[in-house]
């Protein structure tokens, strides 16, 4: 953990040290330069919001916190351990775990199953335990089945569990691939506008799952949003991005009364 | 009204989680084994074994293969005739520089070259998908049947370029060879057709089987959970050509006796597996039975029915064996892709609301 102090919110949560730290990223597509030299840090505990119009960069930002993008320059920083370029997979066995901004589950799965499939790193029995199933193949299985049925009932929807997800209308879909990242009980969780889409009441119910994994299990979240409304309600801090670099950095307060972050919602010309 | 779960309740996860949740189920289940191993030795004739169940045993492993493969895993690969052949020539290799060994050995050994030859052809599966596959995987299939028969090692030097399987027994019963009898030769194959039928299930009902499906279903989210693509292919790969490996070996030793390989292993039995396991149902283990057991007995029939009973000449028969097995492709890829195990299924579901559908 780095130095910066812990200190608890006015809601009674404690925030901790430095989780995840970014340093002076930058990541380029060829001529596009998708994030400019950005520096943040989330520490343990809260919620931090990544904001910005479409294209700013944010989602690129999330596919290198979680390895699918090698920036060309700059560092990312775990756990106060500088992280040696690693593969996606490699990144989720460190703890880190998210959603996806298009819904990416396993369409050809239930409920149950993709959920369950969270949990891959956490089971460990081998191929050939698997084969005989009887012994400790079917005891690890039911064992992590426990886990995904808590899961399961936070979310509440105990009732599309055998239901095969490519069936299942939007929201819902939303909240099983929220289901499928908790069940990994990762340490950090990425979310990429989990509320996209959705309308007031399911907006709502996805803000109220949000807090209330942070405040049981205390994992730290960093989420992309649109809704200003939601962002201020549920976040602590908020990183404002605008074309790759960063412009607002605080607060909901403090980031809401920044001009440049005005001006890019507001939609002032950028010449 | 006696296909349902009510009063069938599950107190574990364990029982929920069981190959027949239903108790119906099990009983068939149990019943078609008692039958498989009780009752059809005692009947079993020369014709019936060779003409139609002990094609279909081989094929249905062969078919678990594939399943495994394309069906959980979603990798294509149209070189399961060549991964027969590494199958059958192993067996071959094994029985004539090993006499005494035992026949489940040999099959297994045989399964186990196969897997390494299939992981190794597998690779380029990491950077390739869909097409590309395909086509690396049709190199496979034509290398693997070239090599069989340029290498003169892999036949002995036989003068005529065939393998001829060697008269060899299981626990004192001849399995191979001419004067093996029909009953031997079926239960050797129905214990390894239950034994990897039920390997089949298992590995596919946990992490591994999940696994697969995972990359077969969305490759990135697969890897954001900790799934690593390459090692996950492999063992695709590497189970899937166990089982074609050991359904080539018993192909070769207990079927067929005599191989050329171009004409055993070639293309078209790649494809005819590909059809098994399409018109069965992909990602089903019970489909990949009926897929074999349809494609085996299909023809016979409309053999029977199309020379003996109408009196066309056979090669009429063979064509429209053709156009039925395309027109069934098309059929199950249009309105029905998980096949005729899924259209088995929505019928069981039917039954159990049957007679109060609301
Ligand atoms: N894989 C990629 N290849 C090329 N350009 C990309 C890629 N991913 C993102 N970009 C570009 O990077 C910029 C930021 O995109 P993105 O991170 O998706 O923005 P946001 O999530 O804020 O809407 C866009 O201009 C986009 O076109
Ligand atoms: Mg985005």
């Amino acid at each position: 953990m780095s130095a910066a102090e812990s200190y608890v919110t006015p809601d009674g949560r404690t925030i901790g040290g430095t989780v995840l730290e970014m340093k002076n990223i930058t990541l380029r597509f060829g001529g596009v330069v998708a994030i400019k030299d950005i520096s943040f840090d989330i520490r343990e505990g809260e919620i931090r919001a990544i904001i910005g119009p479409n294209g700013a960069g944010k989602s690129s930002m999330l596919n290198v916190m979680n390895g699918f993008y090698h920036p060309q320059e700059g560092e990312v920083w775990f756990h106060g351990q500088k992280r040696k370029p690693m593969k996606p997979y490699q990144i989720a066995k460190q703890g880190i775990a998210r959603t996806f901004q298009n819904i990416a589950l396993f369409k050809g799965m239930s409920t149950l199953d993709n959920i369950m499939t969270g949990r891959f790193n956490h089971m460990k029995t081998n191929m050939f335990l698997q084969m005989i199933w009887k012994g400790p193949a079917e005891r690890e299985e039911a064992e992590n089945r426990e886990i995904v049925e808590h899961v399961i009932d936070f979310l509440e929807i105990q009732a599309i569990r055998k239901t095969p997800v490519g069936a299942l209308p939007y929201g819902l879909q939303k909240r099983v691939e929220l289901g499928r990242a908790l069940a990994a009980q990762p340490k950090l969780l990425l979310l990429d506008e989990p509320m996209a889409g959705m309308n007031v009441e399911e907006k709502e119910d996805m803000s109220r799952f949000i807090l209330d994994v942070n405040d049981e299990f205390g994992t730290t979240i960093a989420l992309i949003e649109h809704d200003m409304g939601v962002v201020m309600d549920i976040s602590d801090r908020v990183v404002v991005m605008d074309y790759g670099a960063k412009i607002g950095d605080g607060t909901p307060d403090e980031v809401i009364n920044n001009q440049a972050v005005i001006d890019a919602y507001l939609g002032v010309e950028h010449e | 009204m006696f296909y349902r779960e009510a009063g069938d309740f599950k107190k574990t996860y364990a029982e929920d989680n069981q190959t027949f949740p239903l108790r119906v189920d099990r009983w068939a289940y149990y019943l078609v084994l008692v039958i498989a191993f009780g009752a059809v030795p005692f009947f079993i004739n020369n014709w019936w074994a060779n003409a139609a169940i002990i094609p279909f045993l081989v094929w249905a492993i062969a078919s678990l293969g594939l399943n495994i493969l394309g069906g959980y895993c979603g990798q294509i690969s149209l070189g399961s005739g060549g991964f027969m052949a590494v199958g059958a020539y192993s067996a071959y290799k094994l029985m004539t520089s090993f006499p005494d060994l035992n026949m489940f050995i040999v099959v297994l050994i045989s399964g186990a070259i196969t897997a390494l030859v299939g992981m190794l052809f597998g690779l380029p599966s990491l950077r390739i998908k869909g097409f590309y596959l395909a086509v690396a995987t049709l190199a496979a299939q034509f290398f693997l049947v070239w090599m069989f028969n340029k290498f003169s090692w892999f036949y002995n030097n036989s003068a005529s370029g065939q393998i001829h399987a060697p008269t060899r027994s299981v626990f004192g019963y001849e399995v191979t060879g001419a004067t093996a009898t029909a009953p031997a030769k079926y239960l050797f194959c129905l214990v390894l057709v239950v034994l990897f039928a039920w390997i089949a299930r298992n590995l596919t009902r946990g992490r591994i089987g999940r696994s697969w499906m995972a990359i077969r279903d969305m490759d990135i989210a697969a890897e954001i959970i900790g799934v690593n693509p390459l090692k996950t292919k492999l063992t695709a790969f590497g189970v899937s050509s166990f089982y074609i490996g050991v359904a080539g070996a018993l192909f070769f030793t207990v079927y067929l006796g005599d191989v050329e390989v171009g004409e055993a292993f070639g293309i078209q039995k790649s494809f005819l597996l590909i059809f098994m396991v399409i018109i069965g149902g992909l990602g089903s283990i019970l489909g990949s039975f009926i897929g074999a057991g349809f494609l085996v007995l299909m023809p016979l029939l409309l053999k029977y029915i199309m020379a003996e009973k109408l009196g066309f000449p056979t090669d009429i028969a063979a064509h429209l064996e053709f156009v039925i097995i395309g027109f069934l492709i098309m059929l199950t890829l249009v309105l029905e892709p998980h096949g005729i195990a899924q259209l088995w299924r929505v019928a069981k579901q039917k039954l159990r609301l049957w007679p109060f559908p609301h």
